[in-house]
């Protein structure tokens, strides 16, 4: 490899590490609080009100059902109001964080739905107040399969990562697109796939480690 | 002496004058078209152990909920401390709520608190500050027998100490009322003879008021001091426990005590015969001082004796609860005395049948 593909190398490694770690700490602030609303609202939960829950629901499963390449192009104008540009690594943080976060949102609500109804009851029959049900039960409760959730989402993003070079976000996998596919350098492609096997492999580990650690069920 | 009366001193006595902490009045849940409580009236008395029996579906874990404002009545007053709880707003049940600490079957701890998370937990919620509830917590662990479990996390305790933790989280409010949905429920015979012994020490010590629902005589003939047998949404039997144990009224009540009153060994049933062939077999139920006694006596009334077939004196709330079977031999006029020495002395006498074996 040339000291420039190893310099553009590097460069496409933080591309992908930026692109993940800010469009994965979004989905987690907006996604996590859409996943509540998902299971406070939906039947017997702590705020039930069915029709908001039609609606969360289905503005959830719009946005899940659209394959993110398309989703990339629709949201050009949404982009570039918020960027100021549709084009480059910052411009496709606004397409990966508005996908994943439904995403994570239905993992999230997932993970919340587990927590055994009992517990809430309890809290409730101490006097407790919603927002004590979702602070001291919900989220405390959920948090080793919330933590879980949200690394299967980080690794998602690595792979949805690699179609935003379609807007020259660049990335690992914009490159093992250009060089090794379309220039048929096996060497970078082989290179990119080594990368992201490692990359995945240490998120997972550290996720499942996390979780070991927050886990004290039996 | 008849079964009726209470002999003096007695608890029972005592509870009539104290002010009610709960008071029910004609209380009513439906679920769709069944109702699951259908018109209760029942009173708890402050420092008393009310018990309520019933099977799985007779409606005590709805009424249980109602008292605490987690599931509301269709109709009916509900009063917690002569306060009417009924028509209030989820934000003002909150309050009342911590008035009522609550113990349930699976013990519904939170896993990812300690045992001291866990039990300060509703003093959080009432907003103290953290050193203060971490001590009232340390007191409770004392009380409730956990020294040295305070940073353990649920996961690492027995049933039985997740149970001890569960009556320590309720108690640290100091509520005025204890409610129990089937707290030994998931527990060993062992255990729960233990998590019963310290119920009633709490309810002697601290004169906590306990509600407690179970499926359970063993559990109310250990520990309550008053019984209430709710069927079909009804309570249909109501007392002292050693008077509902001595002489149940409705067929409820005698199907639930079934397992733990003597009854006649069906073996001797089978071969019993209606006219006079043989032994004559009484069933004989007394309860009272003289319970302990009647035998002796007996022994002394019939020259020819009689056998004892099954049955003794049990020992309820300190009452002698006697329910035995007997049979007299068919000796000239030994039935009618035997019948006449039992009556004299108050007991409940029913001719079950002959036995043509024994002659």
């Amino acid at each position: 490899m040339t000291p420039v593909m190893f310099d553009l190398f590097v460069r496409s490694f933080w591309e992908t590490v930026i692109m993940t770690a800010a469009s994965g700490a979004i989905s987690l602030l907006a996604g996590l609080p859409l996943g509540l609303a998902l299971v406070a609202t939906g039947r017997g939960g702590i705020a039930e009100n069915l029709w908001i829950n039609r609606i969360l629901a289905a503005i959830v499963n719009g946005f899940r059902s659209v394959p993110f390449i398309i989703l990339l192009v629709a949201l050009i104008p949404v982009t570039r109001f918020i960027v100021g540009t549709s084009i480059g690594m910052w411009a496709a943080i606004v397409p990966l964080s508005i996908a994943a976060t439904p995403y994570y949102a239905r993992m999230a609500e997932v993970s919340l739905r587990e927590v055994d109804r009992g517990l809430v009851e309890a809290v409730r029959a101490m006097g407790g107040n919603r927002w004590t049900i979702v602070r001291e039960v919900l989220v405390p409760e959920a948090l080793p399969s919330l933590v879980a959730g949200f690394t299967v989402t980080l690794i998602t993003l690595i792979g949805a990562s690699a179609m935003a070079g379609a807007i020259g976000a660049g990335g690992l996998g914009d490159l093992a697109i250009r060089y090794g596919y379309q220039r048929f350098e096996t060497a970078v492609m082989i290179a990119v796939v080594a990368v992201l096997i490692l990359v995945v492999c240490a998120i997972q580990w550290a996720g499942d480690r996390l979780v070991a650690r927050l886990d004290h069920k039996a | 002496m008849t079964l009726q009366q209470t002999p003096a001193g007695h608890p029972a006595d005592a509870e009539s004058g104290r002010e009610p902490v709960v008071r029910l009045s004609g209380v009513r849940r439906h679920f769709g078209q069944t109702p699951a409580i259908d018109g209760v009236s029942l009173t708890v008395r402050k420092g008393e152990i009310l018990g309520l029996i019933g099977r799985s579906g007779a409606g005590k874990s709805t009424l249980i909920r109602c008292l605490n404002g987690l599931e509301r009545p269709d109709s009916g007053s509900i009063q917690i401390e002569g306060r009417e709880i009924t028509k209030l707003s989820e934000e003002e049940l909150q309050p009342v709520r911590r008035r009522i600490g609550m113990i349930f079957q699976h013990f519904n701890l939170l896993s990812r608190k300690t045992v001291e998370e866990n039990i300060a937990l509703p003093l959080k919620i009432a907003g103290w500050t953290k050193e203060k509830r971490l001590a009232r917590a340390a007191e409770l662990i004392d009380l409730v027998g956990l020294s040295g479990k305070a940073r353990s996390y649920p996961s690492a305790l027995s049933g039985g100490q997740k149970q001890r933790v569960g009556i320590a989280r309720a108690l640290a409010a100091s509520p005025a009322l204890l409610l129990s949905d089937e707290a030994t429920s998931a527990l060993d015979p062992e255990t729960t003879a233990s998590i019963l012994e310290l119920l009633k020490d709490i309810n002697k010590r601290l004169g906590v008021t306990i509600l407690l629902i179970t499926h359970e005589m063993e559990v109310i003939r250990t520990i309550a001091d008053r019984v209430a047998v709710i069927d079909a949404g009804r309570i249909v039997e109501e007392g002292p426990v050693w008077s509902v144990f001595a002489n149940p009224h409705t067929e409820t009540t005698r199907n639930m005590l079934s397992g733990i009153r003597p009854n006649l060994p069906p073996h001797v049933a089978a071969r019993l015969v209606g006219e006079p062939s043989g032994e004559a077999i009484l069933g004989v139920d007394l309860s009272g001082p003289d319970a302990g006694n009647l035998l002796a006596g007996l022994s002394a009334e019939l020259p020819d004796g009689f056998r004892l077939v099954h049955g003794g004196v049990d020992h309820i709330q300190q009452q002698s609860v006697a329910r035995f079977f007997i049979g007299i031999p068919p000796a000239a006029d030994a039935l009618a005395r035997a019948i006449a020495y039992l009556q004299r002395h108050g007991a409940k006498v029913e001719v079950l049948g002959h036995d043509p074996r024994h002659v």
